[in-house]
């Protein structure tokens, strides 16, 4: 594996079924009378939030906990400071600190990648989503997710997502999970489409490792899991639809829709949800709809990623599960 | 252990210490000794390090079962995550930790390893059952042992006591894993020597 987790497009095959595969094993953790690994003891890991956020900072700051890392917390609302200069001043103070990891999400696109790469900071960076740009963390644990309920828990381990039809629906222009989803999916053997309005499709896209619709409704029979987006108000700067009506008739999931899909078709949202926009309330609280599984999925994800880049001298080399040498037994 | 390729072939010139039909022995006494130490192992749960004493513990099992009459728990414990020497390798993939549905709260847990060497990996697995819970007591089974202890750690149940140099290097095969079942004794090469 790289060092740095910035783009689902950095990982193998091998490497993301590492992942999900420990993460399985993490999952356990969970249910112990002791949730706690001592893996991660004496290292310090910062979470350099320059973005609002409330599940990804708590699942990281979950994860770490989980494994007995050290946890800084640094919320940066928007500064008025050039981007580079303000975050450079920042990772030379956590540099200074001498933090272990950086767990990184900016409104920017590149903030991750350009503290990965500009010498500012030794320690490992974790993109936690960047602007437009990506949100690897959150393909992984859809994937994780996916291949439970598609696979099956234990019938899954080793196993990727080849041949699943996977379905991303909304708007996927200001998506970073859609654009880390596609790149990771395509990775697993997933047969990715993407459906949404013309106008919330973005340029470039036919380059992309997937299919292109407009229409929902052929789409769905055809679909082993949806993913339904939220429409992101808060980075659209144009009028991108005519009413939030019409958006919701054209690519919300109702219940109606939600009958097309096949049995064991599954639901999926990366959260937050708008109930009434792109999903329904009863949707969003059927047995098919896996919001919640995915959250907490996330920590069992998040805490695979953290030990298999921070767990040993350098990141797991991915090979097939090596058993111990007698040297250290 | 590992069994890479390079191995494979340094195989030939290893001397089988114990073949099949030894382990299958030795098994059989450590059933017997474990019966007779828990009274009856109505208690008991074995569970096996991976990755090959996870097998063993399954033998063991099935050798209590024939004797007891009754079904034992069998589960595995992962100790990856607990090991001391994490930071000095790449980031190892995890194995399996199961344990049985019943826990181990006040039960007479037997940990199952292939191989008791430096004793670092039986800490390591006493940390982990702190985690997972609080058994009555722990006692160790081991299909070899090859001294240079690092810690004071003993084994309860001992297949074979193979004294060694460090030079030499014993390599534990199983039907399940490998293909058949020995213990094998060799020169450790440079390779080996430099991981």
């Amino acid at each position: 594996m790289k060092r740095h987790l910035i783009s689902a497009a950095d990982l193998t095959r091998d490497d993301a079924v590492l992942i999900l595969d420990t993460a399985e094993e993490m999952a356990r953790v969970a249910d112990r009378p002791i949730k706690k690994l001592p893996t991660l003891r004496g290292l310090t890991i910062c979470n350099l939030f320059f973005e609002d956020s409330t599940r990804t900072r708590i699942s990281f700051e979950a994860a770490e906990k989980r494994l007995s890392a050290d946890v800084i917390n640094f919320a940066a609302k928007g500064s008025s400071v050039s981007k580079g200069e303000s975050l450079k001043d920042t990772a030379q103070t956590l540099e200074a600190m001498g933090v272990d990891a950086v767990v990184i999400r900016h409104h920017a696109s590149g903030a991750p990648y350009r503290l990965a790469t500009s010498g500012w900071i030794d320690a490992p960076v974790i993109n936690a989503g960047d602007g437009t740009h990506e949100h690897p963390t959150q393909a992984l644990l859809d994937a994780f997710t996916m291949r439970r309920r598609l696979v099956g828990r234990d019938a899954g381990l080793g196993k990727d997502l080849n041949g699943r039809r996977i379905t991303l629906v909304g708007d996927v222009l200001h998506s970073r999970v859609a654009r880390s989803n596609v790149q990771l999916l395509h990775t697993l053997g997933a047969e990715v489409t993407l459906v949404a309005p013309p106008t919330l499709v973005p340029v470039g896209v036919e380059n992309w490792p997937c299919e292109i619709s407009y229409g929902l409704d052929e789409v769905l029979p055809k679909s082993d899991a949806v993913m339904m987006l939220r429409v992101q108000r808060e980075r659209m700067n144009a009028a991108f639809f005519p009413t939030e009506r019409e958006y919701s008739r054209r690519y919300g999931l109702d219940a109606a829709r939600m009958a097309k899909m096949p049995e064991h078709a599954i639901v999926m949202h990366p959260g937050p949800m708008v109930r009434g926009m792109e999903i329904t309330a009863e949707v969003a609280d059927s047995d098919r709809c896996t919001v919640v599984e995915q959250v907490a999925n996330g920590v069992s994800i998040r805490m695979a990623v953290l030990y298999l880049l921070l767990g040993g001298s350098e990141p797991a080399v991915t090979t097939p599960a090596a058993a111990r040498t007698e040297e250290n037994k | 252990m590992d069994s890479t390729t390079s191995q494979v072939s340094a195989d030939e010139e290893m001397r089988p210490v114990l073949e099949a039909q030894d382990i299958a022995r030795v098994l059989t006494r450590i059933a017997h000794e474990i019966v007779e130490r828990a009274k009856g192992a109505d208690d008991v749960v074995l569970l096996g390090i991976p990755t090959r004493g996870v097998y063993l513990a399954r033998r063991l099992a099935a050798k209590l079962e024939e004797i007891t009459g009754t079904k034992i728990p069998v589960g595995s414990l992962d100790i990856t995550m607990y090991r001391d020497d994490l930071r000095l390798k790449p980031a190892r993939a995890i194995g399996r930790t199961e344990i049985p549905g019943d826990g181990i709260d006040g039960r007479l847990v037997v940990l199952l390893d292939d191989v008791l060497f430096s004793g670092r990996t039986i800490r390591a697995a006493l940390d982990a059952l702190g985690d997972i819970g609080r058994p009555r007591a722990v006692q160790l089974a081991v299909l070899v042992d090859r001294g240079h202890r690092e810690l004071p750690i003993r084994a309860d149940y001992v297949g074979k006591n193979l004294p060694t140099s460090l030079r030499e290097t014993v390599k534990v095969q199983l039907q399940e894993e490998d293909g058949r079942d020995a213990v094998l004794l060799g020169q450790r090469t440079a390779q080996a020597a430099g991981q």
